[in-house]
């Protein structure tokens, strides 16, 4: 892991693979969109509705996943110091939050024709829309801290005592039944038809990488600002 | 559900928040790395000019 402590390295490793992530990432999101859109059946009670759920899993999974990756690094900062760790969770914040979004406003078009609401206080949708909030508390919190040591500290220790709320999330269906469905996919399994299922696998890759491209290429933007703010201050004092 | 509702209004505006969501982020992110690592190579050009 401390073999990419050196920014250099590491950008040098990032280059390539932020193009492969980012073109990967888009052709498997086109071919599970046009599956999801086109080759799938209607389910026998949903209907066309159940095409939403082809880009809120993925959103859902990513939304959930930024935060963890947050987390991580920042577990990563407080124990080891990496000099790297707090550069990753910054840059998974603002995706993090996009795809927190993306998950409320695509849950919210789903529930419009399925529960006859656009929103319900329940808990996975309020856990999720709580992990909204999180995120853009944290935006704001690594932001103010900039290159502060004791800054950053604080904005780590948000990130991990945030990931309280993961499991929350997770388990709200089973802890609240309300509208929300419950679990549908699990480690063991799934309850959803293989002719219905088979471009959710595709999607979450698809969307993962380009998650994964967007996080190096916010890493890669952070590490060339830190560069520059650097060399003017060593500029200023000559 | 309601079986006479038409239920692809509702499933096109999903796929429209969500890729465009998608395609923002990644030209947003594009678009600031590429400010970025262009100011850092400006420097590390006027750097070497300086040297030489």
């Amino acid at each position: 892991m401390h073999r990419f402590a050196n920014p250099a390295r590491f950008v040098r490793l990032a280059r390539p693979l932020t193009a492969w992530f980012g073109w990967g990432g888009a052709v498997l999101t086109l071919i599970a969109l046009t599956g999801g859109l086109l080759l799938t059946p209607p389910d026998y009670l949903q209907g066309d509705t159940v095409r939403i759920m082809y880009i809120h899993v993925p959103s859902a999974w990513l939304g959930m996943a930024g935060w963890a990756g947050i987390a991580a690094a920042s577990f990563t900062q407080l124990v080891w110091r990496h000099p790297l760790a707090h550069v990753a969770a910054r840059a998974s914040a603002v995706p993090g939050a996009v795809y927190a979004a993306i998950c409320l406003i695509t849950g919210s078009i789903w529930g419009r024709p399925t529960w006859g609401t656009w929103w319900e206080w329940d808990g996975r949708l309020t856990s999720m829309l709580v992990l909204f909030f999180l995120y853009l508390a944290y935006i704001a919190l690594a932001q103010a801290a900039g290159r502060e040591e004791g800054g950053q500290r604080i904005s780590a220790i948000f990130g991990l005592v945030g990931a309280i709320n993961l499991p929350i999330i997770h388990f709200s269906v089973l802890w609240w039944r309300t509208l929300h469905q419950g679990e549908s996919i699990g480690l063991s399994g799934s309850t959803i038809d293989n002719r219905i299922l088979w471009p959710i696998p595709i999607a979450l890759m698809g969307f993962s990488l380009i998650f994964l491209s967007v996080v190096l290429m916010r890493m890669r933007a952070l590490l060339a600002d830190a560069k520059v703010e650097a060399r003017m201050k060593r500029l200023a004092s000559t | 559900m309601n079986a006479a509702l038409d239920a692809w209004p509702y499933v096109i505006a999903a796929y429209i928040v969500a890729v465009s969501g998608t395609v923002g982020l990644l030209g947003w992110s594009i678009v600031a790395l590429r400010r970025a690592e262009g100011r850092a190579d400006a420097l590390d050009r006027q750097g070497k000019n300086r040297n030489a």
